[in-house]
C-alpha cells in the first residue's frame, strides 16, 4: 500500500536526539573555551603581530649555508637512527607483553583446569604495566631519563622505547585477539604450545597489520624523536630549539623544510615496507 | 616424497624473496642505527647504574598529595582537558572542510594542493606549533590549543579525506539522480556513512591531544605540562610526581571513556 507522504513521515526521525546532542554540546563548550582562554582577537595583537611578523619575515630565504646544512643533516640522521633505534627496543618489550596479553594465546582459557586465576592475574599485572607505559608521555620520559642518563640520544631513544613499547604491545594483543582466532585455538587444543600455536595459528592471518601498525608506529616515533631535543636529547629538535630561542626565522624555516621532507619519507618508507610486506 | 609435495615445499619455504630481503634490510638498519648513535646498552644493565637509577626513583616518593597542591593540579587538569577538547574540535571542524577537496570532490589540482596543506600541517609537530603559536597569541593555553588544532587538522584532515574516498558512492549518487542537490546528497548519502568513522578518529586523536596537552606546557603554552616543568626544574620531585599521577589518571579515565563511546557506536541502533 503505497500512501502519500505526509508532513510526519517527512521529518527526520532523529531530530530530538539531534537537537538534544547539539544543545550538550553548546553547554560543554562554553566552559571549555572560557578555560582555554580562548581569544582569536590576541592574534591580531599589534605586539604580537610585530614579533609574529618579524620572525616570519626572516623565513625567507632560508637559511641554506654550507655550515648549517651539514649540522642539520647531521641531526636529521640522529633523529632517523633515534627513531628506528627506539622502535626496535620497544618492539623487544612488546612482543613478549602483547603475547602474554593476547587471549586468543591462553591455555587455560580453553578448558576447565588450574592456573587460570593465576593467568588472570599475570595477565592484569602486564596490562598495567602497558598502562604506565604508554600513558605517560614520550617527553615526559625523556625528561625524567635526561636527568638519570645525561644529555644525549640514549635518553631519547629509551623514552621511545618505553613509551610505543606500551603502545605497541597494547595494539599488538589487540591484533591477535580481532583477527580469525580458530587455527591458533585448535593449535592449542591438539597440545602445541603457545609459540607455535602463534606462529603457525595467529602470525599468517595478522603479519601484515602488525608490520603495518609497527611501522606506522616508527613513523610517529620520527616525529617523536623531533621533539625530544626540545629537552635535551639531541636530534632536530635540539636545533630547532636553539634557533627558535636566537628568533633565527631563516634556520628555523630550513629546519621545518627538512621536517616536510623527513614526514614524506618516512611515509615513502613505510609505504614502500608496508606494500613488501604484504 | 612425491615431486609435487616438493615443489610446494619449496614454493611455501621461497615464497617471498623480497619478504626476507626487506627483513633482512630491516636488521640492517637498526644495526646501523645503535652504531651510528654509539649507544652501549650493556652499560645500562650494570648493578651500578640499576642502584642509581633506584635512587633516582626513591626521590619521587612519596607524591605530594596536600589539598593546596591537589587544588593546582585539578585546575591544571581542566586546562589540560580544555586544550585538548577545543583544539580537537577545531581540528576535526577544519580536517572535513579540508577533507571535500583533498579527497579528489572538486578536481586534482584543489585535491593536490589541500595534500599538500595537510603534510605540512601534520608535519610539524605540535611541540614547534606550540613554540611558534606561544609567540603569535602569547603564553598560555590559547597558544596550546592553537597548536593542537593546527597539527590535528593535518592528520585529520588527511584520515577524513580517506574515509571519504572510500565511502560508498551509491547512496549519494542515488539521491542526486533523483534530483537532489549535491551539498544535501553528500549529507544525506555519504555522511551517515562515515560518521562512525570520523567520530572514532576525532575521538581516537582527542585522546592522543590530552597526551600532547600535557606536554605543551613545556614551552609555555599551559596546562599540566607547565606544572610538572616548573616541579621539575626546581627539583621538587614529590610534586612532579603528583603532576604524573594526575597526567596518567587522565589518560586512563579518557582511554576508558573513548572505548564506551566506540562501543555505544558499534552497536546497532545506539
Amino acid at each position: 500500500m503505497n500512501l502519500p507522504p505526509t508532513r510526519q513521515s517527512l521529518r527526520d526521525p532523529n531530530a530530538p536526539a539531534r537537537a538534544t546532542w547539539a544543545l550538550i554540546a553548546v553547554l560543554l563548550l562554553w566552559p571549555l573555551l572560557l578555560v582555554a582562554e580562548f581569544r582569536p582577537a590576541e592574534l591580531f595583537d599589534a605586539r604580537n603581530l610585530k614579533v609574529m611578523g618579524g620572525f616570519l619575515g626572516q623565513f625567507f630565504p632560508p637559511n641554506l649555508g654550507g655550515e648549517f646544512l651539514a649540522l642539520a643533516l647531521k641531526a636529521t640522521v640522529e633523529t632517523l637512527a633515534m627513531a628506528t633505534a627506539g622502535i626496535a627496543l620497544a618492539m623487544l618489550l612488546a612482543v613478549p607483553l602483547g603475547l602474554a596479553l593476547s587471549h586468543s594465546l591462553s591455555i587455560s582459557r580453553i578448558g576447565p583446569g588450574p592456573g587460570r586465576g593465576v593467568g588472570e592475574a599475570l595477565r592484569a599485572l602486564a596490562r598495567l604495566a602497558l598502562l604506565l607505559l604508554r600513558g605517560i608521555p614520550e617527553i615526559v620520559w625523556a625528561l625524567l631519563l635526561v636527568r638519570a642518563f645525561g644529555l644525549g640520544p640514549a635518553a631519547g631513544v629509551l623514552a621511545i622505547a618505553v613509551t610505543y613499547g606500551g603502545m605497541l604491545g597494547k595494539v599488538y594483543s589487540e591484533i591477535l585477539e580481532s583477527g580469525d582466532t580458530r587455527p591458533a585455538r585448535v593449535l592449542l587444543e591438539l597440545g602445541s604450545g603457545r609459540l607455535m600455536a602463534f606462529f603457525y595459528g595467529l602470525l599468517p592471518g595478522s603479519a601484515q597489520e602488525l608490520a603495518s601498525y609497527t611501522v606506522y608506529r616508527w613513523e610517529c616515533a620520527v616525529r617523536a624523536s623531533v621533539i625530544m631535543g626540545f629537552v635535551g636529547a639531541g636530534g632536530l629538535g635540539q636545533l630547532m630549539d636553539q634557533s627558535m630561542k636566537m628568533l633565527n626565522g631563516g634556520e628555523v624555516s630550513t629546519i621545518l623544510i627538512i621536517f616536510l621532507l623527513l614526514v614524506l619519507l618516512a611515509d615513502a618508507i613505510s609505504n614502500a615496507v608496508r606494500s613488501t610486506l604484504a | 616424497m612425491s615431486a609435487t609435495t616438493l615443489a610446494e615445499r619449496r614454493s611455501a619455504l621461497g615464497f617471498c624473496i623480497y619478504c626476507w630481503g626487506t627483513i633482512a634490510c630491516l636488521i640492517a638498519v637498526v644495526w646501523a642505527s645503535f652504531a651510528y648513535l654509539s649507544l652501549d646498552l650493556s652499560r645500562l644493565l650494570t648493578l651500578e647504574s640499576g642502584r642509581s637509577m633506584l635512587e633516582f626513583i626513591a626521590r619521587f616518593f612519596p607524591p605530594d598529595l596536600s589539598a593546596g597542591f591537589m587544588q593546582k593540579i585539578a585546575k591544571g587538569t581542566l586546562e589540560t582537558l580544555a586544550i585538548s577538547a577545543v583544539g580537537t574540535l577545531l581540528a576535526a571542524s577544519a580536517g572535513l572542510v579540508l577533507a571535500l577537496p583533498a579527497s579528489g570532490r572538486l578536481g586534482s589540482g584543489f585535491k593536490l594542493a589541500t595534500r599538500f596543506a595537510l603534510n605540512f600541517l601534520r608535519s610539524v609537530p605540535e611541540l614547534v606549533w606550540a613554540a611558534l603559536m606561544v609567540l603569535a597569541a602569547g603564553l598560555g593555553p590559547f597558544a596550546g590549543t592553537l597548536a593542537l588544532a593546527l597539527h590535528t587538522s593535518g592528520v585529520l584532515g588527511r584520515l577524513f579525506a580517506e574515509s571519504l574516498e572510500n565511502a560508498p558512492p551509491e547512496p549519494a549518487r542515488t539521491l542526486v539522480e533523483s534530483g537532489a542537490a549535491p551539498g544535501l546528497a553528500f549529507v544525506y548519502g555519504t555522511l551517515p556513512a562515515i560518521t562512525p568513522q570520523l567520530l572514532a578518529y576525532s575521538l581516537y586523536r582527542w585522546e592522543m591531544n590530552i597526551r600532547m596537552a600535557t606536554v605543551l606546557g613545556f614551552v609555555g603554552a599551559g596546562g599540566l605540562g607547565q606544572m610538572l616543568y616548573y616541579e621539575l626544574s626546581l627539583l621538587h620531585e614529590p610534586q612532579a610526581c603528583s603532576v604524573i599521577i594526575a597526567m596518567l589518571a587522565l589518560v586512563v579515565l579518557v582511554d576508558a571513556a573513548s572505548a564506551w563511546v566506540r562501543r555505544r557506536q558499534m552497536r546497532p541502533g545506539g
